[in-house]
């Protein structure tokens, strides 16, 4: 398998979760790549934060964009040639936060994504301050006294937004994020990987989970309602236990859909300029 | 009559806006110059809404403030509008919807039965318009067979009962004068907003992306209207934020695309103009200026943005400001916009107005200069693709995904030669300078083409300093006092060669802008230039030609 690897210096601490997102997301690019998919037909696209890094240490094409502006930056290089496979990393503090908006329209247009969310409920990268899905009551830098209003449930808010792919795995699982992650990329549509991702130093989530957590089985991903009623079990909030795996799948039409891959004729551009012109007068 | 200036005005909602245009197209067809300014309010139905269509036998870019004719619609607009009648102007109005009060006594009033006209035809009241504009070619001796075709051009499907009702006010009304027929080809009308669209589509434009804002929407209709016949993308996305950096992912895989917004919007993408500076990832931005602060004016103009536009975004990094005067250097300098952006690798920025963008003018395409051939730095294929490899103008070479040679790695944060993350001293150093060097060579590539244009007496030693659309009415100012005009039409960088050689032997410079803070003066004085005086506007209306005319004749006399 082709070594996607670059020289960069990793730089998350040890036991960072960051690392199982990575060694799942390299050998699944790694694998369509063996598969058929050009290496250079792929575009990561991150954001800002400790997830975001991942941009520099994969040897494919990249735009390590801003804080929140991953989701708009890939919308746009889809938009210009929808035969790149453009991946989408960012954090919760990401695209749950500073970018909601960005993520909700993107859900709404269907556009052919993959958004992966290293969602640790906790801002690393600025030293541990709640999160949009931080729960009630999270003691964080800028909240000593604990949270005062409850975390969203993203993958919720997802499904009534419009993604058709949705679904959750954890950094403690490495195989169902490779499952997913090729999924998710392989799906034509919008597709968001809501990982449970945990952050060492600030918030070490890995006991919690691994006490909740379960993968799904026989579950009907193409019925809204019962996935709907799935992502509810766990609300980012309550002591319930926490499905992985994968909720939702729909083939829809794709906003890049309608944006003819031809070329604008440059050629002939002048001559039309004129003609408008001329007929104009 | 040399030239006219008519003013036809009514409620919003009343086709004020198309009005004008039909009486602009009709004394187009005679071979008269025009300049079409349109004031509105920001509402959708109410409210005062005027245009004034001006005609001359030269080339113009600016309305004045007398009129030869008012067609009024309603009450307030013989009201608002009076004062603005010369000796004989003509005044058509419909008594039974429209009072005028007592008029000066030396006009000629057309009194019109509108109401009764379109109850008769069974037209609707939108369609007043048609009926008064029927009279004004009746009063000004023009012939009916110029009206038809224009009225067909501009009302489709609705034509005909347009013309049954336009033929019924011609009909109704007297020939009071004659407007000539001039000897000169007719020139297409077009918007500034229209030109800067053609002038970026001729560049190599395949994205445009915007939110709506006055005065820039026109923009995103039209380019949304032309797509199929260009293969532009168009979208309109969420806000700002996501226009600036979708037209980011385009670009970074190969695509011109431009942006279109106004103030406030140009608010929201800072932060991705920012990222166009420190990723090298270029965009072309219209930042169509309108007065704030905040949302202010929405529907008027100003010239309050250069100094924002000069250093909006975090960091230093390199940018090009051009700020076209009229029809034709908008299409010009949005064309040059783009090449700049492409070659340079860097954001630019074309500062206009909603009085050039909304502005409709008789477009002359044979006083656009060619283009220089100034293409990008395309990858050679020889060494490994470094996205940002240094050089000796700071440009690197570009290579787009998919490049199954090339590894395309951009980057916010600061970053070596291959894009990968760095915080390295040393390396910070080199890269930011590597940048910036682009300053120095796009500076140099702008003294060499006309960047500040001179209008007026070139020998008088008082100078009318200008920008944008102030242009059109100082050059007319200028010409009636016998002065000299300069504009500069780059502002970023700052051809300061070139401009110091427009000011030569200047005794007196007076700035004139549609601001309160003088920017364009204090834009210059970082560059060594002083003006000794300023005239400033900052209601969110131009200067009418006599308004300004007298303003400088104060200032010199």
């Amino acid at each position: 398998m082709k070594d996607l690897g670059t020289y960069a210096p990793n730089t998350w601490c040890p036991g960072c979760g960051n690392f199982a997102v990575l060694n799942a997301i390299k050998p699944v690019i790694g694998s369509l790549h063996e598969e058929g998919l050009p290496i250079e037909n792929v575009v990561l696209v991150s954001g800002i934060g400790c997830n975001s890094k991942i941009a520099d240490y994969i040897n494919v094409n990249s735009f390590y964009s801003l804080h929140g502006r991953a989701v708009p930056t890939a919308e746009g290089i889809k938009l210009a040639d929808n035969k790149l496979k453009v991946i989408v990393h960012s954090g919760d503090g990401d695209a749950y936060g500073e970018g909601l908006e960005h993520l909700i329209f993107a859900a709404k247009r269907n556009i052919d994504l993959t958004v992966i969310v290293h969602n640790n409920r906790v801002y690393g990268l600025t030293t541990g301050q709640y999160t949009p899905t931080s729960p009630l009551g999270f003691k964080g830098r800028s909240t000593p006294y604990g949270t005062k209003e409850l975390p969203i449930n993203p993958l919720e808010l997802m499904l009534s937004s419009g993604a058709t792919y949705l679904a959750r795995g954890t950094s403690h699982g490495i195989d169902l994020l490779k499952k997913l992650f090729k999924e998710a990329i392989l799906h034509k549509g919008f597709s968001v990987v809501d990982v449970l991702q945990v952050c060492v130093t600030y918030y070490n989530m890995y006991e919690y989970y691994d006490k909740r957590v379960y993968q799904m089985s026989g579950h009907d991903t193409s019925d809204f309602d019962k996935a709907m009623a799935k992502i509810r079990e766990w609300d980012y909030n309550n002591e319930a236990k926490i499905p992985l795996g994968v909720f939702y799948r729909k083939e829809m039409p794709t906003f890049d859909g309608y944006f003819p891959a031809k070329e604008g004729d440059m050629i002939d551009r002048d001559a039309r300029i004129d003609k408008m012109l001329k007929e104009a007068a | 009559m040399d030239e006219i200036s008519v003013l036809i005005g009514g409620r919003a909602g009343f086709g004020i806006d198309r009005a004008g245009i039909v009486l602009a197209g009709i004394m187009g067809r005679l071979g008269y110059r025009l300049f079409v300014y349109r004031d509105y309010p920001s509402i959708i139905r109410g409210g005062h809404t005027f245009s004034i269509i001006r005609a001359s036998k030269d080339k113009i870019a600016a309305h004045k403030d007398r009129i030869d004719a008012l067609m009024a619609l309603d009450s307030e607009t013989l009201k608002a509008h009076k004062s603005r009648l010369k000796e004989g102007a003509v005044v058509i109005y419909d008594p039974e919807s429209a009072d005028p009060g007592p008029l000066p006594d030396s006009c000629r009033p057309v009194k019109l039965p509108v109401g009764a006209i379109l109850k008769e035809e069974k037209a609707g009241e939108v369609m007043r318009n048609a009926c008064v504009i029927g009279a004004f070619c009746k009063a000004f001796g023009i012939d009916w067979g110029v009206v038809e075709p224009v009225f067909r051009k501009n009302f489709g499907d609705e034509a005909g009962i347009n013309l049954k009702v336009a033929k019924r006010g011609y009909d109704a009304a007297e020939s009071i004068t004659v407007l000539e027929l001039l000897d000169k080809d007719p020139l297409p009308l077009f918007t500034g907003n229209e030109t800067t669209a053609l002038g970026l589509i001729r560049g190599g434009l395949k994205a445009y992306i915007s939110y709506p804002m006055t005065p820039t929407s026109p923009i995103l209709h039209y380019m949304a209207k032309l797509a199929g016949e260009f293969g532009l993308k168009v979208v309109h996305p969420e806000s700002e934020i996501a226009v600036m950096l979708m037209a980011l992912g385009m670009s970074y895989c190969g695509q011109r695309a431009a942006v279109g917004t106004s103030g406030g919007g140009f608010c929201l993408m800072t932060e991705g103009l920012s990222l166009s500076g420190m990723a090298e990832v270029p965009v072309v931005i219209v930042l169509g200026q309108r007065p704030g602060p905040s949302t202010g004016l929405p529907t008027y103009s100003c010239q309050t943005e250069l100094a924002f536009a000069a250093s909006a975004g975090q960091g230093e990094f390199s940018r090009f400001i051009a700020a076209p005067g009229d029809a034709e250097e908008a299409y010009g300098l949005a064309r040059m916009a783009l090449d700049v952006s492409w070659k340079y690798q860097i954001p630019s920025i074309i500062l206009t107005d909603k009085t050039l963008g909304e502005s409709a003018y008789s477009f002359d395409s044979d006083l656009i200069p060619e283009p220089e051939e100034r293409g990008e730095v395309i990858w050679d294929r020889v060494e490994p693709y470094k996205r940002y490899g240094d050089s000796d103008t700071g440009v690197s070479s570009l290579a787009f995904p998919p490049d199954k040679d090339a590894v395309v790695k951009v980057n916010s944060y600061e970053h070596d030669e291959y894009g990968i993350t760095t915080e390295d001293a040393a390396l910070a150093g080199k890269m930011q300078e590597k940048r910036l060097r682009k300053d120095k060579y796009l500076g140099i590539d702008l003294e060499y083409l006309d960047c500040v244009k001179v209008y007026g007496d070139r020998n008088s030693d008082t100078i009318l300093l200008c920008w944008g659309s102030n242009k059109g009415v100082c050059v007319e100012a200028a010409d009636e006092l016998g002065l000299k005009v300069v504009q500069p039409l780059c502002l970023l960088p700052f051809p300061a060669k070139q401009f110091g050689r427009a000011l030569a032997g200047a005794k007196k410079i007076i700035a004139v802008e549609s601001n309160a803070t003088a920017q364009l003066a204090a834009h210059i004085k970082s560059y060594g230039f002083e003006v000794d005086e300023t005239i400033l506007k900052y209601d969110g209306r131009p200067f009418g030609v006599e308004e300004l005319t007298e303003l400088v004749r104060k200032a010199v006399s």
